[in-house]
């Protein structure tokens, strides 16, 4: 067991956790932020998507001894209001099915759209092709992303 | 204002809030299960029971519990908007709530078999509807006046004159009321619906887009432990001897038992759990045979050449409708075992102790579980409770409380509350498969007519592996149907769409086949055959013909059937399951000489269309499904071991290989059926025979991936 210092959703925390433990459970056992979610563990489904100093990553697949200053933004995090573009779009197209894979694909989203505004729909696949959706709601998370880029 | 503060709340505080409110008031909020789409909620101070489907706070709100698991079949909006339709009530002023399994209250809590809709649309509509008259009765009481005078309008009683009184001013009068029978209300006409039948956006959309917590795996209970187990690696190994030394060593770890013949690790978070279990050197032996897909498929292929003593449907002669035929045509179709990888792995909450067993989580089946529960635990049923999270997803899976009973078990030897969860590893390589199966059709053919048709199912632990009177049952003059059975030692069930999931599609690739032979466009050849079954059927009719050609000939005007754009190649697939008729056209694309299905479109026949929002969800999920496990899903066993236990090895569908997907709904005001499942079953299909058209080789077996290459 080790102390560690995190920058998580803008907030400094202190978590007790044995070095190899993933982000993914530090973030859902021990930090009671259970948005980000477990699918596979082995950073093949993307269902524990977060941000890294803004860029998306599987959680599930690095271990908290590895953040050190870098700033941890989970679904909790990414907007005060849930209000993001994204999350805004989301609810207008009514995406999800059962639900779970979503706030890892909302994260993988909006870190797309960070670097690339305007996307095209094989760029978006590209982005998106590492988060599984079980339920098959791949045309309307694509449909939500169009939205929040402003692509008709 | 303090009593604003906490009475003013919006969705992001709204678990906390109603946490400081079920102290004193009738509330009694299940942890995460409430969900409203507006921004503010104003909660009201007081909540007067109706009945037990519903609530009404003096200001007009109203709770509406719903009764099914919620696995993503979006039954938590559809089934509250049914009630509140007959309530008359504005949806703004509806707060959803999961409701726990309450067999005295509800009917049939399952989500199974596409059938909440079907089987609860009566009773939503009665339970609304006598809240409702209970309403009107209290206004009739206070306004002295006979209550057939009185009419509703969203959420008020209006009197004759146009006074109005508010449900939430009559709430507290309408709770004290005699109870409404069912007998002596009238329900809705269908063209007064205000709320069936409108985009409804999922009651839980908000949390879901924030990461609220709602899911079984979310679970976080006062003392709670986390168990992960660790089962024989093959069906039909037991437990000899185990060694736990490196497993304790594991920081967090607290206790690590066998039962039966697996063994339990508790630790104090997933992770520890997970790693410890890892470190656990355990050694198994073979108890029974240790099975192989390549043994499977040899005795299968030899039941389909077996005669059954019990043949499941006859009309007719087929032998000598065989005899005489002009050309005989016959197909074997093939499918494997397959994992239902919901995306979140099984996981369930137990908490034991002496008097009482509290079970918490995601379940398909609350009240068949309980009773497992209770004769495992030997407890009486009535000690245990069921309360039920939102799922991350079902498909059959979680019809099976297996993981339940494991919870409880772990629970009542470790005496104390337990989180169990599945690894993804755990999920994939201890499931309850889809079964392997096999079909053998044959048809004879004369005179350019079918007049002779013979199919054959063999399947592992499937049962009857056939719908025997399902199309082309009452088309065909000479129609037999056998199933033989395969036991195995591995678990097998319900799938997604069970046993239709693969026989649909063996079935329509069949008859497209069957229609080049003879010569005719693969829609006309099925209309004609319901034409058949329609006017002058063959022995028993089980399904109606009439829903059937309405399908396939909404499908063929919506996709343009039959006109041919360069480049694009069709195929064509009806099945009727589940009480659902829906008909698939399938347009693929060929790049660089390798097909790529851009869109499916696809018309379907479920009665009256509760959500239109959610019910087009289905219809894009249950293509996709299909098409994706038609493609890629692969899934064998080598002595009693499953061939992929995660995603690394297991392809499943993807955004970049998914089509686009229209669905057009037949307009009609019968009663709802379910979405669930049936636009799965012809998904197979439609993409088979849109690769046969784009002059590819037919395809009899899944994943077609194997077959040939797919540009994803
Ligand atoms: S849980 Fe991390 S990618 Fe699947
Ligand atoms: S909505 Fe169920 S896994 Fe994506």
């Amino acid at each position: 067991m080790a102390t560690y210092n995190i920058k998580v959703n803008g907030s400094s925390r202190d978590v007790n956790a044995d070095p190899d433990t993933p982000i993914l459970w530090v973030l859902r056992d021990k930090l009671d932020l259970v948005g980000t979610k477990y699918g596979c563990g082995i950073a093949q489904c993307g269902a524990c998507t977060i941000h890294l100093d803004g860029k998306a990553v599987r959680s599930c697949s690095i271990p908290i001894s590895a953040v050190g200053s870098m700033e941890i933004t989970s679904i909790e995090g990414l907007s005060e209001k849930g209000d993001h573009p994204l999350q805004n779009a989301w609810k207008e197209h009514d995406v999800p099915q059962c639900g779970y894979c979503q706030a890892g694909q909302i994260m993988q989203a909006a870190s797309l759209l960070k670097t690339n505004k305007k996307p095209t729909d094989a760029e978006i696949d590209e982005a998106m092709d590492g988060n599984l959706c079980r339920c098959g709601t791949y045309n309307r998370v694509k449909a939500a992303i169009k939205t929040a880029a402003k692509i008709n | 204002m303090q009593k604003d503060n906490i009475f003013q709340t919006n969705r992001r505080s709204f678990l906390k809030v109603s946490g400081i409110l079920s102290g004193g008031l009738v509330l009694g909020f299940t942890w995460g299960s409430c969900t409203r789409p507006e921004d503010i909620i104003v909660m009201p101070k007081e909540w007067y029971d109706i009945n037990g489907y519903l609530k009404i706070g003096e200001n007009g709100l109203v709770t509406i519990m719903s009764p099914n698991p919620e696995i993503g079949q979006n039954v938590k909006t559809s089934m509250p908007m049914i009630i509140a339709e007959e309530l008359d009530c504005l949806w703004k002023n509806v707060i959803v709530e999961q409701g726990a399994l309450n067999t005295d209250v509800f009917s049939r809590q399952v989500a199974g078999g596409s059938q909440s809709l079907r089987a609860g649309w009566t009773s939503l509509r009665t339970a609304g509807a006598t809240a409702r008259k209970m309403l009107v009765n209290a206004a009739a009481q206070q306004w002295e006046v006979d209550p057939s005078t009185l009419k509703t309008e969203e959420g008020f009683v209006v009197k004759e004159t146009g006074e109005k009184l508010s449900y939430g001013d009559l709430a507290m009068a309408a709770s004290k009321g005699e109870p409404v029978k069912s007998e002596d209300v009238q329900l809705k006409d269908p063209k007064d619906f205000k709320i069936i039948g409108t985009e409804t956006s999922n009651v839980d959309l908000e949390n879901i887009v924030t990461g609220k917590p709602l899911f079984g795996i979310d679970t976080k209970k006062e003392g709670m432990a986390y168990a992960s187990v660790m089962r024989p690696p093959s069906f039909g190994q037991k437990l000899v001897s185990f060694n736990d030394a490196d497993a304790r060593s594991v920081s967090g770890v607290k206790d690590v038992f066998q039962f039966g013949d697996k063994i339990a690790v508790i630790a104090d978070s997933n992770w520890s759990a997970m790693k410890a279990k890892k470190a656990l050197k355990a050694e198994w032996t073979d108890e029974g045979t240790l099975e192989n897909t390549e043994a499977h498929d040899a005795q299968l292929l030899a039941l389909l050449n077996t005669k059954s003593e019990t043949p499941k449907r006859k009309d007719g002669d087929v032998d000598k409708a065989f005899a005489e035929a002009d050309e005989i045509l016959e197909r074997i179709y093939e499918a494997p075992f397959l994992p239902h990888n919901c995306l979140e792995p099984m996981n369930f909450f137990a908490h034991v102790t002496d008097d009482k067993v509290d079970l918490l989580g995601p379940i398909q089946t609350p009240q068949w579980t309980r009773g497992n529960v209770a004769k495992l635990l030997n407890r009486p049923e009535e000690q245990v409770s069921v309360d039920m999270t939102r799922m991350g997803g079902g498909f059959g899976r979680r019809l099976y409380g297996d993981f339940a009973e494991e919870a409880a078990e772990i629970s009542s030897i470790a005496k104390m509350p337990i989180q169990l969860q599945f690894t993804r590893e755990d999920d994939m390589t201890a499931g309850t498969y889809r079964p392997a199966s096999k079909y053998k059709f044959k048809a004879a053919i004369k005179e350019g007519k079918l007049t002779g048709y013979h199919l054959v199912g063999a399947g592992v632990n499937m049962g009857n592996s056939t719908r025997e009177d399902n199309f082309p049952a009452s088309a065909v003059e000479n129609y037999l149907v056998e199933s033989h059975e395969l036991k195995s030692n591995i678990t097998t069930g319900a799938w997604r769409a069970p046993i239709t999931n693969f026989l649909a599609f063996a079935e329509q690739a069949f008859f497209d086949e069957l229609a080049t032979k003879i010569g005719k466009d693969p829609v006309e050849f099925r209309l004609e055959l319901f034409e058949r079954a329609k006017n002058n059927p063959v022995g028993k009719l089980d399904y109606d013909p009439e829903k059937s050609i309405g399908v396939i000939k909404l499908a063929a005007e919506k996709s343009n059937w039959g006109t041919k754009i360069d480049g694009v190649y069709q195929g064509f697939s009806a099945y009727y399951s589940h009480n659902t008729y829906v008909a698939e056209v399938a347009n693929v694309v060929l790049e660089n000489g390798n097909p790529r299905v851009t869109n499916v479109v696809c018309a379907i026949d479920c009665g009256i269309v509760v959500n239109p929002l959610g019910a087009k969800n289905q219809v894009e999920g249950g293509v996709v499904d299909g098409i994706g496990h038609a493609m890629f899903g692969d899934f064998s066993f080598k002595n009693g071991r499953a061939n992929h236990e995660n995603f690394g090895t297991y392809k499943m569908i993807r955004m970049s290989d998914a089509p686009a997907v229209e669905a057009h709904f037949v307009k009609n005001t019968n009663d709802p059926t379910g979405l669930g499942e049936p636009t799965l079953p012809p998904a197979g299909g439609a993409l088979a025979n849109a690769f046969a058209a784009a002059g590819r080789e037919r395809l009899y077996k899944q994943p077609f991936i194997q077959q040939i290459k797919i540009v994803g």
